[in-house]
C-alpha cells in the first residue's frame, strides 16, 4: 500500500445536510470467508456516489446489505434518515425507497413497457385484477419525469440494451425511490447511449433521488459522481472527491498496484509487412479503407460503436466478404470464403462479445480452449486424444496465468479477465500471424486489464502482428503503435501516441 | 438438466465412467428392482430379464437416434417412422429375391438398403436444418409427414411380413444365452459413446448444442456437422428398423409409434440437458433400463393392461418429484458451505 492509500479519509463535505443513508462497521462472513472488514458508507440526499472496486471486493455483499438482502454481522451502525435500520428486510427497504437496479435488469422480455414499469404498483392490488389503463398512465408519467420517449405497448424484448436500462430506472421510481443503486449499468452502452443515461442520473439527483452508481468505466465515474467509494478485497479504502481525481490514481486506490502508464514508442518500419490492406469496401458497414501492420506491431482501431470497425474485422477474419478492395497477408493476396480459411492462414479474432460470440459459456474451460485446435488433437485412431488435450490446456493456462478451479469446470464460472485470458488461450493456439481483438477488455476489471496488455505485448514483442479494437481510447493510446480513428465506415485519421494526446484523440473521436 | 448442482461442463473426457449422475441412476435402477421384487416373488426372475432383454433394442436404438440431434440442441421426431421405411427397403429387398428363402448376398443388400434408407432421410433433413436454419422441430415433424405417408403408400396401409428364419434370429434369438437383438444394442452404444465422446464430431455436437454462433467463430464447421448429425441418426434408425422387421417378421408403418416420446423421456431421464449441450450415452442406457424394467414390472404384477400405462406414467412422474427433492436438498448443502 502506498503512503497515499492509507488516507482513509472521509473526504470534504460536497454537500450540506445530513446523510440519507449512515452506515458503519459493516462486516460480513460466509462461512470462513470474510467478504466485508468493517466497511464505511454514506450517502446525502441527490448525491450521486461511485461505489468503486475490483471484482470480489464486496461491492454486491455491500448492495445486497443496504437493500436487506443479507443481514450485517453484530456491531454494524445502520441509519436512515437519522433513524436506525436494524434488522432491515427487502420489504423494508423497498418502503424506504432502496431501490436496486441489477445488471441483468431482471425485467419480463415478453411484456411490454407499460406492464415491465408498473407491475409493481399492481401487486395486491384489491380486486384481484389488472388496471392496464391505470398501469400505462403510471408508466407515462414517470417516462415523462426522465424525459425520455418509449412506446408503451413494445414489448420488452424488442428494446435496445440501452432502452431496457431505462425501463428499469423508470420501474425504479415509480415505487417513490429515494436511494437507487445502479450495478455496471453503461457495461453494455455505447458512448451516446451512456450520455443519455448520465442525462437520466443527473436529473434524479436533480429531484433529490440518491444514486449509487457502480461501474467499471472511470471515466464517467469520474465524470458523473461528486464522491467515490473505494473497496479492495472487503475492506473499506476511503471515500474520496472525484474532484482533482484521475483514472490513473483511482485505478491504484482499486487495485492496490501502482500502474506504469507510458505510450509505446517503438521504430517498426523495417519490420516486414503482415497486413496490409488496400480499399477495402463492404457496403454499408465501410468504404476504402486501407492500413498495413508490421511484424510485432500494434495497430490500435477506434471509433464508436457502428463506425464499422467491427465489420472491418469480420471482413479480415473471413466472416463478412468485402465487396471491393485487396488484403494480402505475408505478401500473398487473401480472399477467405469462410472464418476455417481465416483461421488456417493464421488470421484470429477475438469477439467484441464474449458472452454469444467469444466463449461457448455453459461448456468446459478445457473444451473452449481446445475448440479452435482439434485437429491438432487427434491421435493415431483419429479420435481426439484426452492426453493431448490436457497437455494443451494444462500449457496455456499456465503460460496465460489463468486462474481457475478445474479445466473441467464450466467456462462461465470464471471472472471476465480470466474468460479472456482462455478467449486468447484458444486463439493463441492455433498460432496466428495476425492477431484481431475486437474490444478485449470490455468486463473485464481494472487489474486484470493490466494483465491482458501485459500478454499482448509479449505476443507483439515475439513478432505477432496485433489489430486492437476499442472504443476505451486510453486503452489504444496506451498500448497502441499506431492509432487509425474511424468513422462512418471511413478512416477519418491516424496518430502516434507519442507524438499526440490522448486528449487530441478523445476530442477528435467524440466530437 | 438445469437443476444440476455440481460445476456444468464436466463433458467428455474430463468425466469418469461412475460419476455422480451414472450413480444416481444406478441406484435408481436397483430401487426399482428391489421395489418389484418385494412386489411380485416372481420378479426376479430369468423370465423377467429374457423379457427385458428382447424388449430393451428396439426402444434403445431409437433414443439413441433421438440422443445427438438432442444434444445438438435439436430434435428427430421422424425416428419412428425412419426406422419403419428403413425395414421397409429391406424387406422390399428380401421379398422381391426370394422372400423367405433369401441368401445371405440378399441379406447383406437388405441390411445395405436399410442403412441407406435411414441415413437418406437423416441427410435430408439434416441438410434442410444446417442451411436454412429452420427449427429442428419443423423441419424432422415435417420429414415424419412426409416418411409416414411415403411408407403408407407403398405398403397401401398394410404389412409387409415373412422374412428368412436368420434374420427372424437377429430379433428373436441368442448368442450363447444373450438375446441378440441386445448384441447389436450393446455394439451401438459402445460406437456411440466414441463417437460422442472422443471423435470431433461429438465434440462439435456439444459445442453446437450450447452456443452454434460462438462455436461457428470458433472455426467448426457447424453446417457440416449438423448435416452429419442428422444422417448418423437416421442411419441409427436404419439400425432400429432392421431390428424391428426381424423381431415381428414384418414391417407395417405404425410400428412403434409410440416409442418416439418415450426416447426423449429416455434421453431427459439420462441426464441429457433438454437445451442441449449435455449428454451422454451410459447414463441414457441405464435410464432406458430402468423405463423397461418399470414397464415390464407393472406388466408381470398383471395389473390391467390398459391401466399399467397410467401407472406408468406415475411411476416417472414420481421419479422426477423425488429427484428434483434430491437436487434441491444438495443445493442446500452447498449453499450452507459457503
Amino acid at each position: 500500500m502506498t503512503s497515499a492509500l492509507s488516507r482513509t479519509a472521509d473526504g470534504p463535505r460536497i454537500q450540506a445536510g445530513a446523510p440519507l443513508l449512515q452506515l458503519d462497521h459493516i462486516s460480513k462472513r460466509f462461512g470462513g470467508v470474510k467478504a466485508l472488514d468493517d466497511v464505511r458508507f454514506d450517502i446525502k440526499r441527490g448525491e450521486v456516489l461511485c461505489l468503486a472496486g475490483e471484482n470480489g471486493c464486496g461491492k454486491s455483499t455491500l448492495i445486497k446489505i443496504i437493500s436487506g438482502v443479507h443481514q450485517p454481522e453484530r456491531g454494524a451502525a445502520m441509519l436512515f434518515d437519522g433513524r436506525s435500520i436494524e434488522g432491515l428486510s427487502p420489504a423494508t427497504a423497498r418502503a424506504l425507497g432502496i431501490q436496486v437496479i441489477w445488471q441483468d435488469l431482471a425485467l419480463f422480455p415478453e411484456m411490454s413497457v407499460a406492464e415491465n414499469i408498473a407491475f409493481e404498483s399492481n401487486l395486491g392490488a384489491r380486486p384481484r385484477l389488472v388496471n392496464y389503463r391505470a398501469m400505462r398512465a403510471a408508466a407515462a408519467r414517470i417516462l415523462d419525469r426522465l424525459g425520455v420517449k418509449l412506446n408503451l405497448d413494445a414489448s420488452l424484448r424488442t428494446l435496445a440494451i440501452a432502452q431496457r436500462q431505462i425501463v428499469a430506472v423508470a420501474r425504479a421510481l415509480v415505487a417513490e425511490a429515494t436511494l437507487v443503486f445502479m450495478d455496471e449499468p453503461t457495461a453494455s452502452l455505447s458512448q451516446a447511449e451512456t450520455d443519455a443515461l448520465l442525462v437520466i442520473v443527473r436529473r434524479l439527483s436533480a429531484e433529490g433521488i440518491a444514486v449509487v452508481f457502480v461501474s467499471h468505466r472511470l471515466a464517467e465515474v469520474l465524470d458523473v459522481c461528486s464522491r467515490v467509494t473505494v473497496l479492495r478485497d472487503g475492506r473499506f479504502v476511503g471515500t474520496f472527491p472525484t474532484e482533482g481525481m484521475t483514472q490513473t490514481r483511482l485505478t491504484e486506490l482499486m487495485t492496490g498496484k501502482t500502474f506504469d502508464y507510458a505510450v509505446q514508442e517503438r521504430d517498426l518500419s523495417s519490420a516486414p509487412v503482415v497486413l496490409s490492406v488496400e480499399n477495402l469496401s463492404r457496403a454499408p458497414d465501410y468504404a476504402n479503407v486501407s492500413l498495413t501492420i508490421r511484424r510485432g506491431e500494434i495497430v490500435g482501431l477506434t471509433g464508436r460503436l457502428g463506425s464499422g470497425r467491427t465489420e472491418l474485422a469480420l471482413s479480415l477474419f473471413g466472416m463478412a466478404p468485402a465487396s471491393t478492395g485487396t488484403v494480402t497477408l505475408e505478401g500473398t493476396p487473401v480472399r477467405f470464403a469462410s472464418n476455417r480459411e481465416a483461421i488456417r492462414a493464421g488470421v484470429a479474432y477475438v469477439s467484441e462479445d464474449r458472452l454469444q460470440l467469444g466463449l461457448i459459456q455453459p461448456q468446459s474451460i478445457a473444451d473452449n480452449t481446445a475448440i479452435a485446435v482439434l485437429d491438432s488433437l487427434l491421435g493415431p485412431d483419429h479420435l481426439i486424444s484426452a492426453r493431448r488435450q490436457s497437455a494443451l490446456v494444462d500449457t496455456w493456462i499456465h503460460d496465460l496465468g489463468v486462474k481457475i478451479g478445474h479445466p473441467g469446470h464450466a467456462v462461465s464460472t470464471l471472472s471476465g479477465g480470466n474468460q479472456q485470458r482462455i478467449v486468447l488461450a484458444k486463439w493463441l493456439a492455433t498460432n496466428p500471424k495476425l492477431l484481431i481483438l475486437d474490444c478485449p477488455t470490455v468486463g473485464v476489471d481494472v487489474g486484470a486489464r493490466a494483465g491482458i496488455f501485459a500478454i499482448i505485448h509479449k505476443l507483439a514483442k515475439a513478432g505477432m502482428a496485433i489489430l486492437l479494437i476499442s472504443d476505451e481510447i486510453p486503452d489504444v493510446y496506451f498500448n497502441a503503435d499506431r492509432i487509425l480513428h474511424m468513422r462512418n465506415g471511413r478512416i477519418v485519421g491516424a496518430y502516434v501516441p507519442g507524438e499526440t494526446t490522448l486528449d487530441t484523440i478523445e476530442g477528435a473521436v467524440h466530437a | 438438466m438445469s437443476t444440476q448442482t455440481l460445476p456444468r461442463g464436466e463433458g467428455g473426457r474430463f468425466a469418469h465412467l461412475i460419476d455422480s449422475d451414472v450413480a444416481g441412476l444406478l441406484a435408481l435402477l436397483v430401487l426399482v428392482i428391489a421395489l418389484f421384487g418385494i412386489a411380485d416373488n416372481e420378479f426376479l426372475s430369468l423370465s423377467t430379464f429374457t423379457s427385458v432383454a428382447f424388449q430393451l433394442p428396439e426402444l434403445g436404438l431409437l433414443s439413441l437416434a433421438m440422443l445427438m440431434p438432442i444434444i445438438s440442441g435439436g430434435f428427430n421426431l421422424a425416428i419412428t417412422f425412419t426406422a419403419n421405411l428403413s425395414g421397409l427397403a429391406m424387406a422390399y429387398v428380401l421379398q422381391s429375391h426370394g422372400g423367405v428363402d433369401a441368401g445371405l448376398e440378399v441379406f447383406a443388400a437388405g441390411v445395405l438398403a436399410a442403412l441407406a434408407t435411414g441415413a437418406l432421410v437423416g441427410w435430408l433433413m439434416g441438410v434442410i436444418i444446417a442451411y436454412t436454419g429452420a427449427h429442428p422441430i419443423l423441419v424432422s415433424l415435417s420429414t415424419m409427414i412426409f416418411v409416414r405417408g411415403l411408407g403408407e403408400f407403398l405398403t397401401r396401409g398394410g404389412d409387409i411380413s415373412g422374412v428368412p428364419g436368420y434374420v427372424q434370429a437377429i430379433g428373436q434369438g441368442t448368442v450363447y444365452g444373450v438375446p441378440a437383438p441386445v448384441l447389436v444394442f450393446a455394439a451401438a452404444v459402445l460406437l456411440w459413446s466414441v463417437v460422442l465422446s472422443r471423435s470431433r464430431l461429438g465434440f462439435a455436437t456439444r459445442m453446437i448444442g450450447s452456443n452454434i454462433e460462438a462455436t461457428r467463430f470458433s472455426g467448426v464447421p457447424t453446417r457440416r456437422s449438423l448435416t452429419l448429425i442428422y444422417t448418423l441418426s437416421g442411419l441409427m434408425c436404419g439400425v432400429a428398423g432392421i431390428v424391428m422387421l426381424a423381431r415381428f417378421n414384418s414391417v407395417r408403418v405404425g410400428h412403434g409409434e409410440s416409442y418416439l416420446l418415450i426416447t426423449v423421456l429416455a434421453c431427459f431421464l439420462g441426464r441429457v440437458d433438454p437445451f442441449g449441450g449435455f449428454g451422454r450415452v451410459f447414463p441414457v442406457a441405464i435410464a432406458l433400463l430402468i423405463l423397461q424394467v418399470i414397464a415390464s414390472g407393472l406388466n408381470q404384477l398383471g395389473a390391467n393392461q390398459h391401466l399399467s400405462t397410467a401407472l406408468w406414467g406415475g411411476f416417472l412422474l414420481l421419479i422426477m418429484v423425488v429427484r428434483s427433492i434430491w437436487a434441491s436438498r444438495s443445493l442446500q448443502t452447498l449453499f450452507s458451505k459457503r
